[in-house]
């Protein structure tokens, strides 16, 4: 038997038994600081900024839908006090004017949604606003999205799909400048 | 003997522990990839209000977070209970958000660039008027695309 040399003796092995210690520690740390939750919220166009304030008076009143939420939270609605929870279906009325009321839009091309606050509204509230108004639309766009190729609206559709829906019901909401009341 | 008892006596009782790295690793792996490095500790008090019109965010990398909220308890000595606005890990001001949206702007890919979104993460009983200003300022610098953050409506 031909001696063996000290390198075949040795076992050429690296004792991988800790490798699932280490593999831990780093899964440890991950778990630690990871964040799964994602980030939701509502995405908005802001028009650019120009010196001159977009001047509405020059619309016809039928076609503006004019929504003031002032310091106390309160909504006046076409100088009408409404509450946040019949925004929704009042906006949809007034977008799509189904009865052709003289008073509604004329068609949802011409409607315009204006939306002013105070400094002093509180943010929940703004946003609640904002979130019907939004909401308004995206139910109409849903209802015509159905009925023209039968699938609920969504931002995951072919453009040519969304740009047809868009084209039939644009999303037009105009802030104007916030008036100084009930500043913290 | 019998037949079974022997069987029995010649197999190998231990689970063989061999595998068990390359499953950690594939744990450790998931958890890499979905993760998301806390970058800033928070030093404004933010609970986003509820909202159900919600868009998913979609590049992380392509997202600037603009804090507003009450400073915490820790900070209302130095900062008062005023709401104020956190860029990045520091209270700022409104002049300060052209500088911070060109800093986070140089690190994206220009091709990029225009689907760059700023996420305002405002506390619900902070009023308009900081948030007013923070987006007219906004708007003069041309960050047009602008989210609010919100938590989804608990469905019940």
């Amino acid at each position: 038997m031909a001696k063996k040399s000290s390198r075949d003796r040795m076992k050429n092995e690296i004792n991988a038994g800790s490798m699932a210690d280490i593999a831990f520690l780093l899964l440890i740390f991950f778990l630690v600081t990871t964040t799964i939750a994602e980030d939701k919220g509502i995405l908005v166009k802001l028009p650019p900024w120009s010196e001159e304030e977009p001047d509405i008076t020059k619309l016809k009143e039928r076609n503006v839908y004019s929504v003031l939420v002032n310091a106390q939270n309160q909504l006046l609605v076409r100088e009408q006090p409404m509450r946040i929870e019949d925004l929704r279906e009042n906006a949809q009325e007034f977008i799509a004017n189904p009865m052709k009321r003289p008073d509604l839009s004329e068609k949802p091309t011409k409607a315009i949604i204006s939306l002013k606050n105070d400094r002093g509204t509180n943010y929940e509230t703004y946003l609640k606003v904002y979130n019907e108004l939004k909401g308004a639309y995206n139910d109409l766009w849903n209802e015509l999205c159905q009925r023209k190729f039968g699938i609920d609206y969504s931002e995951e559709l072919p453009v040519a799909y969304r740009k047809a829906i868009k084209a039939e019901i644009p999303f037009v909401l105009s802030e104007a400048e916030p008036t100084n009341f009930g500043e913290e | 003997m019998s037949k079974f008892s022997k069987k029995r006596g010649k197999a190998d009782p231990e689970v063989s522990t061999a595998s068990l790295p390359d499953i950690i690793f594939m744990l450790l792996f998931f958890f890499m990839v979905v993760t998301v490095l806390r970058d800033a500790e928070l030093k404004v008090k933010v609970i986003t209000p509820y909202a159900s019109e919600l868009t998913k965010l979609e590049e992380k990398s392509l997202v600037n977070y603009l804090y507003i909220g009450k400073p915490t308890k820790q900070h209302q000595a130095t900062y008062g209970t005023k709401p104020r606005m956190q860029l990045g890990d520091k209270f700022a001001e409104v002049r300060d958000i052209p500088l911070f949206l060109e800093k986070h702007k140089v690190k994206v890919p220009e091709a990029k660039r225009p689907r760059i979104t700023s996420s305002l993460r405002v506390d619900g009983e902070v009023t308009m008027g900081i948030v007013q200003d923070v987006k007219t300022s906004l708007r003069k610098n041309g960050q047009l695309r602008v989210n609010y953050s919100a938590k989804k409506v608990p469905t019940n």
